[in-house]
């Protein structure tokens, strides 16, 4: 009977006390004692679980280290391979852009016949301003056909052999064109230089030529069809004691970056050296 | 003898390599000759008579690609081979200081050589404009190629005539 009430008694204390502390706990005044006491749980847990993960990271390493070495390997033979691939492609792009334009060129001048080629090489010497390309004799192309890009005049044949030929650039210093002034209706002649350089000559001190005035071949002569668009008008010299202005000319076209080039097939220059008289009075 | 064949391939690659990599990289207007430090380099180093005969097929073959005269090309490297003739016999020491003195000279009268030809022939070509954008810029880079030009050209004249010790 003493027994059944101790424990009765012991029962009680300890809801109590429980309760107790669930008052206490819920009133918020266990609040500082619980949060010191969980902090020191959860940072012997964190010590624990790091320690674990420690030692299981040390057990499993060996094995990891060489499937990410070797996965590694792979990944950067995957990048090396996809880089190469996106520079082709990237070359890829420009050459159908640049031959695109030139598609557009052809038809926007239907009334001329075209031979693509490459631009191989240049003039070993550099006092002289030609280029190599990749269309010869086989390819029907024959000395003096006119070379362009969708952009502009570039030259003319100079030379040709089987699989190759050689093209005298309008901006060589041995270069002479006859051209108009589109805006001004007036002949000229263009030439090139030693820099690279074009500019106009033989311009009548009576015409207004000003900057921006499109340059274009007049045909006369016969060495180049007419109305191909050289360049602009960059700026002008004119002197009063001078027989003649002259002009700089911004070409249409970037020589630093010929890639690929339109040979008009279809044009035959025309020699007009035996009608020149030899002996002018 | 049967290894001086080489010249023919060596000296087409050189053209090719000039025509499609040495022509881009300018410095003003002017570009290196790769041809003439060739020939200088393997004048200095090999034997007379081939160096004779590679500046005649360098010249042929620059000729055939170039827009120059073909007697300007030929001439302008003979001069080269003659003046290596000349160096190599008075400063045999100081073989690299040869290679410099002979690019130099040889760029200088290959360019003038070029530039009063193509005066002659009605391409107007002003000296000023020449001389400080094409011939200087030329010259310089054509003594920076020597260094490389000249390592590579030395082990291949060994190779092509490889000295016969004395027993």
């Amino acid at each position: 009977m003493r027994n059944v009430f101790g424990r009765s008694l012991q029962t009680t204390i300890i809801f109590l006390i429980v309760g107790g502390i669930l008052v206490l706990a819920f009133g918020g005044y266990l609040g500082t004692a619980s949060s010191g006491l969980g902090g020191s749980l959860v940072g012997v847990q964190t010590w624990f679980a790091t320690r674990f993960a420690a030692v299981q990271d040390f057990l499993a390493a060996p094995r990891d280290i060489v499937a990410l070495r070797q996965r590694n390997t792979e990944l950067e033979q995957e990048v090396s391979r996809l880089q190469g691939q996106l520079i082709e492609l990237q070359q890829k792009v420009d050459e159908t852009e640049i031959l695109a334009a030139l598609v557009d060129f052809t038809r926007a001048n239907p009334e001329r016949s075209y031979k693509g080629a490459a631009v191989v090489g240049r003039d070993p010497s550099p006092f002289l301003h030609y280029v190599i390309i990749n269309r010869g004799s086989n390819d029907g192309i024959l000395r003096g056909m006119p070379v362009v890009t969708n952009q502009g005049l570039i030259g003319r044949v100079d030379a040709v052999i089987a699989d190759a030929s050689r093209v005298q650039l309008i901006t060589d210093p041995a270069a002479a064109i006859n051209v108009r002034l589109q805006n001004a209706d007036t002949d000229a002649v263009l030439v090139g230089s030693v820099t690279g350089d074009l500019s106009l000559e033989m311009i009548s001190q009576e015409i207004t030529v000003e900057a921006g005035d499109v340059v274009l071949t007049s045909g006369l002569g016969g060495g180049y069809p007419p109305d191909l668009i050289v360049g602009q008008v960059l700026n002008v010299r004119k002197r009063d004691f001078e027989l003649f202005q002259q002009a700089s000319i911004h070409p249409s076209v970037d020589f630093a970056r010929l890639e690929i080039v339109l040979i008009i097939t279809n044009f035959r220059p025309v020699d007009i050296e035996p009608l020149t008289p030899l002996n002018t009075p | 003898m049967f290894r001086n064949l080489i010249a023919f391939p060596l000296l087409a690659l050189v053209v090719i390599v000039q025509s499609a990599v040495i022509s881009q990289m300018t410095l003003l207007a002017g570009y290196a000759d790769l041809m003439l430090v060739v020939l200088a380099a393997w004048a200095l180093k090999a034997d007379a008579p081939s160096a004779w005969v590679w500046a005649i097929v360098g010249g042929i073959m620059v000729s055939f690609v170039s827009g120059l005269p073909w007697p300007v090309a030929m001439t302008g490297y003979l001069f080269v081979v003659l003046l290596a003739q000349l160096f190599k016999q008075r400063v045999w020491q100081a073989p690299l200081l040869a290679m410099f003195s002979v690019i130099f000279l040889g760029t200088l009268s290959m360019d003038i050589l070029t530039l009063l030809v193509l005066n002659l022939l009605g391409t107007p070509l002003p000296l000023g404009d020449s001389l400080g954008l094409i011939v200087l810029p030329r010259v310089l880079l054509n003594l920076l190629f020597s260094i490389p030009v000249y390592a590579v050209v030395r082990d291949m004249a060994q190779w092509a005539s490889p000295v016969k010790e004395v027993e």
